[in-house]
């Protein structure tokens, strides 16, 4: 034994294989975050690539400025300019939402809000890069057959962009996760918030935030084991994409990475 | 009845198209009456497929007007001036043309039998068990019965155009466009797909089919469009126009293909 170090593990272990309920509920608060922030950054995401590639400029340039805006700030300051900015400035006071037995407390208003207009800046981006390798004469053959683009959409060309899409939305969708360590500050207690809240009445740090790590590890390895299981179903119809488009996902997947 | 010679199914009257300052169609008219065969021909760049894909509104035009079964195709008249129908109006339209694309453009996520029902079921609305049972009576004219569930990427070129021809069939369209469908084939599998056209063509299909192909030209046109630089240079039947053509730019033409 190094003198001086400071480890209770006894400590640790009940907290890793017994971890009291409000862990569980920062875990819980964490995951459901995460998986609606990611959808509702997807919708929008496909609505502003959608934006990006209208023949009218104007929906073009709102496109452009949307993710100028959205990946140009950090998320830390969008946080809390949209919760504690917009209150303050007296525009919009967050009141509890109740669904059901459910209540969407202000922060959690907030937090879904600002975690899901970033996400859809970077989903734009990514819907864009699909929706652009797809041959041009798929465009050509839906119109052929008189689908409207609603149709179109749905069952040639989304599912098309689908499996161009899964590589980087698995790396978005772990950003995401590691990302809603920051919605602490905005005082809601997910993983990371709850691990303060403990910490602050135990001083257990080195424990705790070794235990906060390893809940991460788990979820962001189990979402890597559903991606690739999904990757594998879209491939299913095609032999490998080509090495240009592979490529450029590949290109894409670095980009995004870098945040 | 006064008139006693029946309207064309498809008319095109003086088109003109142009990108920018360029002018591809120079005015170009003609009519393809029901049932008839057409077959385009004429050098690279000389406006062949601009010409059918504006049959279908794939591409728009600057002036003139194309009718399909005396419908005008993509715009409405006003004052004189071409202004361009709601994509709603278009798309229904569009059903009644079928087109077969020189690079097939099957949909790679569907088997070969979803690319023949998805657009019955889609776009028409029509029953699924019904067109299912439709889309493998094609399959089986176009003799590929065995590969129902093969995806595209399993398909060789040939079967892909067959599975192309059968998807636009299904649309049960009153005319079908054609722009080179077999050039970007290889040599052994162009024979099954012209196979199939003339098949059609037995069956009374008007089809306007864009080709190099002057044998198969001979053997299904009622008539062949000679193009050139954006113009037709001559219409007339094949074995005419390949025997003795009138204008020295197809002769040319027809010695450059030798
Ligand atoms: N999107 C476009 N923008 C500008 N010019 C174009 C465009 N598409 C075609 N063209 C031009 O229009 C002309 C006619 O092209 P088109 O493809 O209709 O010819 P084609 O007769 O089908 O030739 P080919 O036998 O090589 O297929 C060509 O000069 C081509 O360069
Ligand atoms: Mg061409």
């Amino acid at each position: 034994m190094v003198d001086g170090i400071n480890i209770d593990g006894a400590f640790f272990l009940r907290y890793l294989f017994n971890p009291p309920a409000i862990l569980w509920q920062g875990l819980w608060l964490t995951i459901w975050i995460s998986i609606v922030a990611q959808i509702m950054g997807m919708i929008v995401g496909l609505l502003i690539a959608l934006c990006m590639r209208s023949r009218h400029w104007w929906l073009r340039a709102f496109g452009r400025f949307y993710v100028w805006i959205w990946r140009g700030t950090p998320v830390l300051v969008q946080l809390v300019l949209i919760y504690t900015g917009v209150a303050a400035a007296g525009f919009y006071k967050y009141p509890d939402i109740t669904i059901g037995f459910f209540v969407l407390t202000g922060p959690l208003q907030a937090a879904l809000i600002a975690l899901s207009l970033n996400e859809g800046a970077y989903m734009a981006e990514i819907f864009r890069a699909a929706l652009g390798s797809i041959d041009k004469g798929q465009f050509d053959a839906v119109k052929a057959l008189g689908m409207r683009p609603v149709t179109a959409m749905r069952y040639i060309i989304l599912p098309q962009a689908a499996r161009i899409v899964i590589p980087p939305l698995g790396n978005e969708f772990t950003l995401l996760i590691k990302g809603t360590s920051l919605l602490a500050v905005i005082g809601i207690r997910e993983l990371f918030g709850t691990i303060q809240q403990l910490n602050a009445a135990t001083f257990r740090t080195f424990e705790l935030f070794v235990i906060a790590a390893i809940w991460y590890l788990v979820l962001t390895s189990i979402m890597g084991f559903v991606q690739r299981h999904i990757e594998a179903y879209y491939s299913r119809y095609d032999p490998p994409l080509s090495s240009q488009t592979k490529a450029r996902v590949k290109m894409r997947g670095l980009i995004s990475a870098q945040r | 009845m006064s008139n006693t010679t029946p309207s064309p199914l498809v008319s095109v009257e003086a088109v003109h198209k142009s990108y920018g300052a360029l002018e591809i169609l120079k005015g170009i008219s003609f009519d393809v009456s029901r049932g008839e065969v057409v077959c385009l021909i004429g050098p690279s760049g000389s406006g062949k497929t601009t010409m059918v894909r504006c049959i279908n509104h794939l591409e728009t035009i600057q002036a003139g007007r194309i009718t399909v079964g005396g419908e005008m195709i993509g715009y409405r008249e006003h004052n004189g001036h071409l202004l361009e129908l709601p994509e709603s109006r278009i798309s229904l339209q569009r059903q009644k043309i079928g087109m077969v694309f020189q690079r097939f453009n099957l949909f790679p996520n569907l088997t070969a039998l979803g690319n023949i029902t998805v657009g019955p079921v889609r776009v028409q609305r029509r029953r699924e068990a019904e067109v299912r049972a439709e889309a493998l009576e094609l399959l089986r004219r176009v003799r590929l019965a065995d590969k129902a569930d093969n995806f595209p990427s399993q398909l060789s070129g040939g079967q892909q155009q067959r599975v192309a021809i059968a998807r636009a069939l299904a649309m049960k369209p009153e005319v079908m466009l054609f722009d080179e469908p077999t050039s970007a084939l290889d040599p052994e599998t162009v024979g099954e797909v012209l196979d199939v056209i003339k098949e059609l063509a037995a069956e009374g299909m008007t089809m306007i089919i864009v080709t190099h192909e002057l044998g198969f030209a001979r053997d299904v046109a009622d008539r062949v469009i000679m193009m050139d630089q954006g113009e037709i240079v001559e219409i007339g039947a094949a074995t005419e126009m390949f025997s003795a053509p009138r204008s020295d730019r197809t002769r040319a033409f027809l010695q450059s293909l030798k």
